[in-house]
């Protein structure tokens, strides 16, 4: 190797240390939110009692902190029902984000259905898909229960047969070879055991 | 032609060939023969008052040498059947910049944080000045520069134009169509309404349905898990200095590479033949013969 070429390759490499100096924690700084869980939050929406086993009460509270009303979400609640095979002890908390994009469902009590206004999709009472586009039944949130008040916590998604597993967001399939194709955000809470 | 006068010579138009005339920068023939008076001194400072745009014009491209590339570009040759067609890139162009000078004028009253962005939309349009007007330019004009492109790329997809030696425009034209739908996109989130918030969800989770990058581009739009305060800031960040940095720089060599390769002709006009070139012979060997195989 000649001198000229020695000094060619140093200075190339010292403008790549650089570059890299620069680029590097700019794209970490935007990369950053993907790995980073924030605070486990649990806000009660009411007493037990509050609650029936036959049909969902609709409560309102926050998910992310800091932007007022837009950080608020929507579930719908309800006791654990014997004939469904649940605990009475437990409260099923139903979220009323459509799987297909996101839109807000309702639950429409004549029906007993969960119905999205923006592409029509439709769940039964326990939240799975029986109609439209979504993908998977309904996101549900960890629920307990403190000092005879009913909390809300982290938001999970389930399988087509409401197994727990980590959140996904709407449009990703759950279970299966699914849950490779769309892997779970380390941004999330694991799901409850069981 | 007085017009003429004021060009430094550089930058006149030049001379088509075998027309001895219009040589740039010669002394008008009647110089030679008669002499002129001398001037007053009112008439010399009029004068020099009149050439002091074409001096300074001058003065610049003594030191820059920009007359070559400018007279290049401005008196470039166009093929024959050029047509209106022709001008909807033109017009793409004008809608950005459209969009970037209203841009800029919304910049100034627009808070992007989660509490004050509806307020200061609200504000623009209810009490500044031409507010509304400047808001619905940069709104409307949103939806008129994403019809011109695609307009733009009709034209070019069905006169052939993306041809050899043009693909690579063609590519950089793509880049440049995707970057402004995601001008559209994170433009859409900021005044922060309940259109812009739904939209926003929904534009993001149809990203996330891309199999196992898609949960991660989720997270990367949102700044986490749910829309938030930094969703907005990041959007805005997009919006107003990553993408336009790239469009603009990628405008500039998409019009390089239309200046340094010229336009196509459209379909429907065919070359024409040198016929005095042609051996007499070929012409009259029926099909095939005319030397077009």
């Amino acid at each position: 190797m000649t001198r000229r070429r020695a000094f060619t390759v140093a200075v190339q490499g010292l403008g790549g240390v650089a570059g890299a100096a620069i680029v590097l924690p700019a794209v970490g700084f935007a990369v950053a939110p993907i790995f980073h869980r924030g605070k486990e939050r649990w806000e009660a929406v009411g007493a037990v009692d509050d609650f029936v086993e036959d049909t969902y009460r609709q409560v309102v509270f926050t998910e992310t902190e800091g932007i007022g009303d837009a950080g608020k979400t929507t579930a719908y609640l309800r006791k654990g029902s014997r004939q469904l095979g649940e605990s009475p002890k437990q409260i099923v908390a139903v979220s009323n984000r459509c799987a297909h994009l996101g839109c807000p469902v309702r639950f429409v009590e004549a029906a007993g259905n969960f119905i999205c206004p923006c592409h029509g999709g439709v769940y039964d009472f326990q939240g799975k898909r029986i109609g439209g586009p979504p993908v998977r039944p309904l996101d549900q949130f960890q629920t307990r229960i403190r000092n005879g008040q009913v909390e809300v916590g982290p938001r999970y998604s389930v399988t087509n047969q409401l197994d727990p597993v980590r959140a996904r967001d709407p449009g990703e399939f759950t279970g299966g070879v699914w849950e490779y194709l769309y892997p779970p955000r380390p941004d999330t809470f694991p799901p409850p055991s069981g | 032609m007085k017009l003429d006068s004021l060009i430094p010579a550089p930058l006149r138009r030049p001379a088509k060939p075998g027309q001895g005339n219009g040589a740039r920068g010669r002394a008008p023939a009647d110089l030679k023969t008669a002499p002129p008076e001398r001037p007053s001194d009112a008439q010399r400072v009029g004068d020099r008052a009149k050439q002091a745009p074409a001096d300074v014009l001058a003065w610049v491209d003594q030191r820059t040498a920009a007359s070559g590339f400018l007279t290049g570009m401005l008196y470039r040759k166009v093929p024959k059947g050029t047509n209106w067609f022709y001008t909807l890139g033109s017009a793409t162009l004008f809608a950005f910049i459209v969009q970037a000078v209203t841009g800029v004028f919304l910049a100034m009253f627009y808070t992007p944080s989660t509490t004050q962005a509806y307020a200061s939309i609200s504000h623009i349009n209810n009490d500044v000045f031409l507010g509304q007007f400047v808001h619905g330019m940069h709104k409307w004009g949103s939806s008129v520069m994403v019809i011109l492109v695609f307009l733009h790329m009709g034209r070019t997809f069905f006169f052939g134009a993306y041809k050899y030696p043009r693909e690579l425009n063609w590519v950089i034209g793509v880049v440049l169509l995707i970057l402004t739908m995601t001008m559209a996109f994170t433009g859409y989130l900021l005044p922060f309404d309940q259109r812009s918030f739904w939209a926003s969800v929904v534009g993001i989770n149809i990203n996330g349905t891309g199999p196992i990058l898609g949960p991660y581009l989720s997270d990367f739009l949102r700044a986490g898990p749910e829309l938030g305060a930094t969703t907005l800031s990041r959007f805005y960040a997009i919006h107003m200095l990553l993408v336009p940095g790239a469009i603009i720089a990628l405008i500039g060599a998409h019009l390089y590479l239309v200046v340094k390769l010229g336009t196509t002709a459209p379909p429907w006009l065919r070359a024409e033949k040198p016929r005095a070139a042609t051996p007499a012979s070929q012409l009259e060997a029926g099909a095939g013969g005319d030397g077009r195989g």
